[in-house]
């Protein structure tokens, strides 16, 4: 029998203006699996997650969390959710426990299991000594870290990440993707990037986004059986890459 | 939840070295003025005297200061409203409580709350310096609790006015700009001639700030803040969606 299902998206359609930004999107997360959401700059990945998040409401499609429909139970969904967006939201006047207990509160966490998910989460991310610190004087990798550390407090079911390893240095790259594979045993992560490796290196399945629309979906192994699909992203990553050089 | 909100607004607001230096401003010109118009009062106190129904000193000196803080409040509360959703959206901060299991409802009166907070503090401070005038004279309480209750009214009212603005806007800056023009307007309203002029929140106010307590005032500065507070939920919930 197959893990159930802990996020499932249903023809997500979302707008800007008259551009449809994601078109008809449709995908499911089981429980103890990494989905690696891929796709080039403007291919739609943060729109689409900012709709899973509950941030943004769909122009049409429906997404559901642990079986509560965002649109129709969104207190009951969103608590099962953790998110990291691009840029994390942090108050950088405020210190590491701070926001960490904060954003546990927001998640109605119970007072009895504040100290004890906040020892844990820090300890996951590797903040154990940092917890006096203001966040505004932390170096980009440990803003990440908590970024991460504020999405997964409460224990969220589904971890959704957005591009967590963009402008960090290589050790800090490595720490992260140990982190998201450990997620991956007790909560289901939605992990977005452009990186094809990074896919390969900590996510069980991929979706590939072209222009809003959802080009792939399948296991690695699938993926790489689909050598034009694969090879075509690369050379259009390359392309990027050369771009931004 | 609000409360948990309310609070880390307070916390976030009192972080920031331009609130307390605009408190400290405020109160600064506040204890100016109050000198000042006791001054005057002192020297025409023996004119006064002779008099047969001469003017108290609660009415010469307090009702003043709570004119003058109503003004002020009128020029400062945008600059607090401004930081309490658009500075969030600016700073990325806003994701956090658009994901978060609270409702729309819940976010805006937590912020709400919040900012009434700290005005709640400006004004106790000032009636508190009103009240100064019970150690020399016979006060009329009254007319101290009813400027209490207008200033928090006026408050309250411009408060909400500034937190629909922060909402509709990106830029903290154009957020604080649109809500003081618009509260601008609405004080100007009170030059204005009839129906206009009733709803002008500086004309209520004016009511309460003379001793004149109407239930129509308060009922006015009511559903001018359900006004607007529902006018921010309903944008924040058409941007979420749900609840």
């Amino acid at each position: 029998m197959s893990a159930p299902t802990t996020l499932s998206a249903k023809n997500l359609v979302r707008f800007h203006g008259k551009r449809r930004v994601v078109d008809d999107v449709s995908f499911t997360l089981q429980r103890g699996e990494v989905l690696g959401l891929l796709g080039h700059n403007g291919a739609g990945k943060s729109t689409t997650l900012m709709m899973l998040s509950g941030a943004l409401q769909p122009s049409s499609g429906s997404v559901e969390v642990c079986d509560f429909d965002l649109a129709q139970r969104a207190d009951l969904g969103k608590a099962c959710l953790g998110f990291l967006p691009e840029h994390p939201p942090l108050y950088r006047d405020m210190r590491v426990d701070d926001q960490l207990l904060f954003a546990a509160r927001l998640h109605k966490v119970g007072k009895a299991q504040l100290d004890e998910y906040l020892e844990l989460t820090k300890r996951r991310c590797g903040l154990l000594d940092w917890g006096k610190r203001l966040i505004g004087e932390l170096s980009k990798g440990y803003q990440q870290r908590v970024g991460i550390a504020q999405a997964i407090i409460h224990q969220p079911a589904v971890v959704i990440l957005d591009e967590p390893t963009v402008g960090l240095d290589p050790a800090q790259i490595r720490d992260i993707r140990e982190l998201i594979s450990e997620l991956g045993d007790s909560s289901s992560v939605i992990l977005s990037t452009h990186l094809l490796h990074e896919v390969e290196q900590v996510c069980d399945r991929a979706v590939i986004l072209r222009e809003g629309r959802n080009i792939f979906s399948g296991s690695l192994d699938e993926l790489r059986a689909h050598s034009d699909i694969e090879s075509s992203f690369l050379r259009l990553n390359a392309a990027t890459e050369s771009e931004q050089a | 939840m609000i409360r948990t909100l309310a609070r880390k607004d307070l916390h976030t607001l009192f972080a920031a070295p331009s609130t307390w230096m605009m408190l400290a401003l405020l109160q600064f010109i506040l204890g100016w003025f109050f000198l000042a118009r006791l001054d005057d009062y002192l020297q025409v106190q023996t004119q006064l005297a002779q008099m047969d129904d001469a003017p108290g000193a609660t009415i010469s000196i307090a009702a003043p200061l709570a004119n003058l803080l109503a003004l002020l409040l009128l020029m400062l509360t945008p600059l607090f409203s401004m930081r309490l959703i658009a500075e969030e959206r600016r700073n990325q901060t806003w994701l956090l409580l658009a994901t978060s299991p609270l409702s729309s409802v819940q976010i805006v009166l937590g912020k709400f709350t919040g900012l009434l907070i700290l005005l709640s503090i400006v004004i106790i401070a000032s009636v508190a310096m009103m009240s100064l005038l019970a150690l020399g004279t016979q006060a009329d309480l009254g007319l101290i609790l009813c400027n209490l209750l207008g200033l928090w009214l006026l408050a309250a009212a411009y408060a909400a006015l500034g937190l629909y603005f922060s909402a509709i806007n990106r830029q903290p800056v154009v957020a604080a700009f649109t809500a003081l023009a618009v509260s601008v307007a609405l004080w100007l309203l009170d030059m204005a001639s009839g129906m206009l002029r009733a709803l002008s929140p500086n004309m209520h106010f004016q009511n309460l700030n003379s001793g004149l307590l109407s239930s129509a005032d308060i009922v006015y500065f009511v559903l001018f803040c359900i006004f607007f507070v529902m006018l921010t939920i309903h944008h924040i919930r058409r941007e979420r969606g749900g609840h």
